[in-house]
């Protein structure tokens, strides 16, 4: 609490991001982890900003107040006029430092307190179980062995204790080619095929330099090679750039040279390393966050952003792996330079790709607890969590999370879940309330004590599974099964409004097919319970209708009123920000005209000159839309 | 003139068709008057049926005595023929070139073409100005059908009868008809009857270099305002002017699109051509005026007179696209058809001279555009954002983008409703309508998630909110499968709720029956 200058600042002003000229006054509270404005109308809910607080900015004062615009870690942009520069000042300061935390004590998990009891949380932690999904995976086997080589952290403190390595690899060989890795991050599974005994393993780069070998390396490579009794090679996959490769040479690094181990196939599959993606990101975010954008100012910064690209080069590298375990049915060794930016999303894209088990709720939940958390993503440093180096921030789980919805676009019945669940997962990543994704390395987080102290994101999720559940899917599909051959043709790309324009809620499908086709679903289980009832014509006479199944029409007819849709993105958390209620914009002429392009248009008064009134927007019946962006 | 003087080789064997994500086929290629026709001759084997009125463009490659021609069509679907021996891919390729290029409507298909379907409705009588202006007179008395178009002298490009303010007599139309862009005087577009607001539109007033004025021209104008009240002229030209200041002003107002979509026509793939054009550009100005004009009605209680230059193009987008966001009866099958006969066939938009060609052809462009296929768009953008507000499904709009621009009936050949009168039309061809107005073709067309909304419906603009079309743009170039699947999947859920509902309704019903019948049942609980 003693980041707070100024806990209570009342007649703030916030601005409408799409028509500046419609704000909302009110009173803006700071607390130790959440941001909180009270609208001055009555009956008006408040808006919750969380802890995502991720840069405030404060700008020149004018007459009517001081300027602060606050940037989320959720991509919502908030403008608060705050009307004396002395208080504005305040807040910058106690925002500035209550969004970039010294100590892991000062997150949100760490106070946040649902009323759970202390059994019930520890079984939040054990929701999710690695070790059943490698059992899933037919794992141990003759041919994998689990082994305990890296308890306490001994070999490589970034990974996990738990690690899955061929049934031939003893702890020398292990140890041996660790140290030829950087970080000591050696090869290891992460996923196995047990219809072709096809694996993906992953490591961090070999220390290989211009010419040093490491007979330990090259026999743990042999190892996984043979633990693949059909297969006579195996490809190594460095995700990297091939010049950034040959430049880690030169401090000792490097890659694997196809003379000194037998029988790989090399592969350069060039995804840029997380500084290019973290500038990408934020010039996409521009372009996303422009007041109103032409056509053109869109696409081609959307384009010069290089977002898609990227994107698409994640996708790429992931079907390459995919194919070679499902179609050749060869193992795969990935890695980048220290293994848990590129390597985690191609790992992830990869098995998402290949088994439709990935691609169910608690598939998706499984896969990053294994390729991202248990594998050591740097959480903590790339999603900023704690004051820190801004060079180490990086969206790559943002990446992966954008590649499954890409996958999801193109193809609707295969996944479990919709684009709800990704999003909210996205939200957590950043909003610290779980303890989840504190810390880089699962080293960190037992010293920590998480699972001791904190919640679980994942047992949430499950529990509130009927939001997120996508109503096309079925497990019975064609869609649904084997791997998934996407195309990756450039227009196969879209920009993701929900995610980065999730609070823009003007900008959605005011009716939503999906919500229709859930609530649908829903009415037919109760139809169906009411016909298995009816056939027991005992019960049959007291038959009444169910209050929702006979309301379902009423409901959707009135999809396109504004409360409707800014509603289909708020989760049930208490914490998670509340989209701004009626916050679909106005048509002034005033902001017509005020703007070039609209002023091309035309509009001639034939008559009378009085100005359009402004209170027709507020008419209930029918909602506005954000066309005065133009 | 015969079809057979242009068809050089009628027949040939051994031929291989290619097309984007289907197998090949080889067999026989034929060449009719109206079609290019490939058949494997194979039970259940696909065949092909090409109108060359689709045919936008012909290449011929060569290899060694292997020719293939490269045929792209104006549905924007590319595909390839291998046929055997150098003669014969010339012959095919000029004959092919000449019949899709023959520009005598009197040849077309649809004069051939005899319905294999009942017809219960026929088409052409569906949308009468007359029917149209019964409705009007449902909710007002101020307005007037005219006949002072009737032999089309007035207008040309206008039906005979039109809908006036009923105070302005046919003499001073005649004199406003004088004073605006091809006689096209303000006529009524749309009447919004929550308000009694109204919508009209007209040519370019000619007011030339010196302001000339037209007391006639502004004694109908404020003939359409209520005492008191404002009005608003929309000009669409600004826009487009705005958006090329480059490009020269007059001309076609529909120049634009023209250019810009034929700009990169060498691209193989059609997606470069489509984002080269600006087309998104254009779909956001049009669909951004259209929300302008219908805001003026429902919110400023404002009328409106929209205008371009001919008001044969941008201005019909505009007044269609406002009554699709103003009028759910246009969101229906029946409405739209309505809205396409009122505001594009009626009211004069071009159509045989705007989709003589499409994206591919490598001719200078005359007097093509995709005017109207803008506004499929459009009307497909909206359609997006408010899924469940269309009693049609994206498929009818495709259909009718089709067969704007190659058909076997005869709703869009011609200019006017004139050039169509002097055709006999009617008389002669099918309606486009009489074929979809059949229960088959009609659940084909049906979106499934339809719930009657009737509210005015804002669409977004932002460029976030506008997304490719790729039921159109990229149908050839994409496989759909998976869609499809989650299309079927949709349908399904749907179908089975509603086998339930009724389930449930008749052993309701049931019960009550025995309930009445029966009062020993009650006292056996």
């Amino acid at each position: 609490m003693e980041h707070i200058r100024l806990p209570k600042v009342e007649n703030v002003r916030l601005l409408d991001r799409v028509s500046p000229r419609r704000s909302r006054v009110g009173t803006l509270y700071l607390t130790a982890t959440h941001t909180i404005f009270v609208e001055n109308e009555a009956g008006v809910r408040p808006l919750w900003i969380d802890i995502l607080v991720c840069s405030v900015e404060k700008q020149a004062a004018t007459a009517s107040g001081c300027s602060l615009l606050v940037r989320c870690k959720n991509f919502q942009v908030l403008h608060f006029v705050v009307p004396r520069e002395r208080e504005c000042h305040d807040v910058h300061l106690s925002l500035q430092r209550l969004s970039q935390p010294e100590r892991c004590e000062e997150l949100y998990c760490f106070s946040y307190k649902p009323n759970v009891d202390e059994a019930e949380r520890r079984q939040e932690w054990d929701f999710l179980d690695l070790k059943a999904d490698y059992s899933r995976m037919g794992l141990p086997n003759s041919l994998w062995k689990f082994s305990p080589v890296n308890q306490h952290y001994k070999v490589s403190d970034t990974y996990p204790a738990d690690l899955f390595v061929p049934q031939s690899a003893t702890p020398p060989v292990i140890v041996g080619s660790s140290k030829f890795r950087s970080r000591g991050r050696f090869p290891t599974l992460s996923y196995y095929s047990k219809e072709n005994h096809a694996a993906i393993c992953r490591s961090s780069q070999p220390l290989s330099g211009f010419s040093a070998r490491c007979l330990e390396d090259e026999q743990m490579l042999e190892a996984i090679l043979r633990s693949n009794p059909r297969s006579d090679f195996m490809y190594v996959v460095d995700t990297r750039p091939k010049l950034n490769a040959i430049a880690n040479r030169a401090a000792g690094k490097g890659y694997e040279n196809e003379d000194n181990y037998s029988n790989i196939k090399f592969q350069f599959i060039g995804i840029e390393n997380i500084h290019v993606m973290r500038n990408s990101q934020q010039k996409m975010l521009e372009v996303c966050e422009l007041r109103s954008p032409s056509m053109s100012d869109f696409l081609e910064g959307l384009e010069s952003s290089g977002w898609l690209k990227h994107i698409k080069a994640v996708l790429d590298a992931g079907i390459f792996i995919a194919k070679a375990v499902a179609e050749e049915g060869v193992s795969v060794l990935v890695h980048c330079s220290d293994g848990w930016d590129r390597t985690a999303q191609v790992c992830s894209v990869a098995s998402v790709l290949l088994d439709p088990h990935y691609r169910t709720l608690r598939g998706l939940m499984v896969l990053i607890e294994k390729d991202w958390v248990s594998f050591g993503h740097k959480f903590s440093h790339r999603c900023n969590h704690l004051v820190g180096d801004p060079k180490e921030v990086s969206p790559a789980i943002d990446q992966f999370l954008e590649s499954v919805w890409q996958l999801m676009e193109q193809f609707p019945c295969a996944f479990e879940f919709n684009a709800r669940f990704l999003i909210t997962i996205h939200s957590h990543v950043y909003s610290c309330q779980y303890g989840n994704f504190i810390g880089n390395n699962q080293r960190e987080r037992v010293e920590l004590r998480l699972r001791e102290r904190t919640h679980s994101l994942w047992s949430y999720l499950w529990k509130n599974q009927t939001d997120y559940i996508n109503p096309l899917y079925r497990p019975d599909h064609s869609q649904t099964q084997g791997l998934l051959r996407p195309s990756t043709a450039p227009y196969c790309f879209k920009s993701w409004r929900g995610l980065y324009n999730r609070f823009d809620p003007g900008m959605h499908p005011r009716q939503s097919v999906e919500d229709y086709l859930s609530a649908i679903q829903e009415e037919t289980q109760q139809l169906e319970e009411q016909l298995a009832s009816h056939k027991q014509v005992e019960k049959a006479v007291s038959f009444d209708r169910s209050p929702t199944a006979w309301a379902l029409g009423s409901d959707l007819g009135l999809a396109n009123t504004p409360q409707d849709y800014t509603g289909c993105f708020v989760t049930s958390s208490p914490c998670q920000p509340k989209a701004p209620d009626g916050s679909l914009v106005l048509l002034t002429q005033d902001s017509n005209l005020s703007n070039g392009s609209d002023q091309e248009s035309g509009i001639a008064d034939v008559s009378c000159r009085s100005p359009l009134s402004e209170d027709s927007t507020r008419d209930p019946d029918s909602d506005e839309a954000a066309y005065s962006a133009a | 003139m015969e079809f057979a003087e242009l068809i050089k080789t009628p027949r040939v064997d051994g031929v291989i068709l290619h097309r984007p994500f289907m197998p090949t086929v080889e067999g026989t290629l034929c060449l009719t008057g109206h079609h290019l026709i490939l058949s494997s001759r194979q039970d259940n084997a696909e065949e092909l049926w090409l109108l060359h009125s689709n045919i936008d463009s012909i290449e011929k490659r060569f290899v060694g005595s292997l020719g293939s021609i490269i045929v792209k069509c104006k549905d924007l679907r590319v595909i390839q023929l291998d046929i055997p021996g150098m003669e014969e891919c010339f012959n095919i390729a000029s004959s092919v070139e000449a019949l899709s290029t023959l520009d005598i409507l009197s040849l077309m298909y649809p004069f051939f073409y005899r319905p294999m379907f009942e017809v219960i409705e026929d088409g052409w009588n569906s949308f009468l100005p007359e029917d149209a202006f019964k409705d009007l007179e449902t909710m007002t008395d101020e307005w007037r059908l005219s006949d002072v178009n009737k032999d089309c002298t007035v207008c040309p490009s206008y039906p005979p009868l039109v809908a006036v303010p009923k105070d302005v007599d046919d003499d001073t139309l005649r004199k406003v008809a004088t004073f605006r862009h091809s006689g096209r005087f303000p006529v009524l577009s749309y009447y919004h009857k929550k308000n009694g607001m109204v919508m009209m539109r007209a040519g370019q007033p000619l007011t030339g270099t010196n302001g000339r004025r037209c007391k006639e021209d502004e004694k109908l104008i404020n003939a359409t305002l209520r005492p008191g009240k404002r009005g608003y002229i929309i000009d669409t030209r600004t826009i487009n002017l705005a958006q090329q200041a480059k490009a020269r002003g007059g001309g076609f107002e529909s120049e634009g699109y023209v250019e810009s979509i034929k700009s990169n026509i060498l691209q193989e793939s059609l997606i470069k051509l489509v984002e080269a054009s600006n087309w998104q550009t254009h779909v956001k100005e049009i669909l951004t005026t259209a929300c302008l004009a219908a805001q003026c009605i429902d919110r400023e209680g404002a009328s409106v007179l929209v205008h371009g230059t001919e008001g044969t193009d941008s201005t019909l987008q505009v007044t269609s696209l406002a009554q699709i966001i103003l009028d759910p009866a246009c969101r229906t099958i029946r409405g739209f058809q309505g809205l396409v006969e009122r505001e594009w066939l009626q009211a004069g938009h071009p159509f045989h001279h705007r989709c003589a060609q499409s994206a591919f052809s490598n001719s200078k462009p005359r007097q093509e555009a995709p005017v109207f296929l803008l506004f499929l768009d459009c009307v497909w953008q909206i359609l997006r954002q408010f899924p469940c507000s269309f009693e049609f499904s994206e498929s009818f709009l495709v259909l009718v983008f089709d067969h704007a621009y190659a058909s076997q009936f005869g709703t869009f050949l011609g200019n006017s409703t004139a050039e169509r009168a002097k055709l006999s039309l009617p008389e002669k061809t099918v309606s486009l309508w009489s074929w979809v107005n059949r229960p088959q073709e009609l659940e084909r067309l049906t979106n499934p998630l339809y719930e009657a909304n009737s509210l005015v419906i804002w669409p977004s603009v932002a460029p976030q909110s506008l997304l490719l079309w790729e039921g159109v743009f990229l149908r050839w170039n994409r496989s759909s499968k998976c869609l499809d699947e989650a299309y079927e999947e949709m349908v399904h859920i749907i179908e089975y709720n509603k086998e339930l509902q009724n389930k449930v309704n008749s052993l309701r019903r049931q019960l009550a029956q025995l309930e009445t019948e029966d009062p020993l049942l009650q006292t056996l609980e």
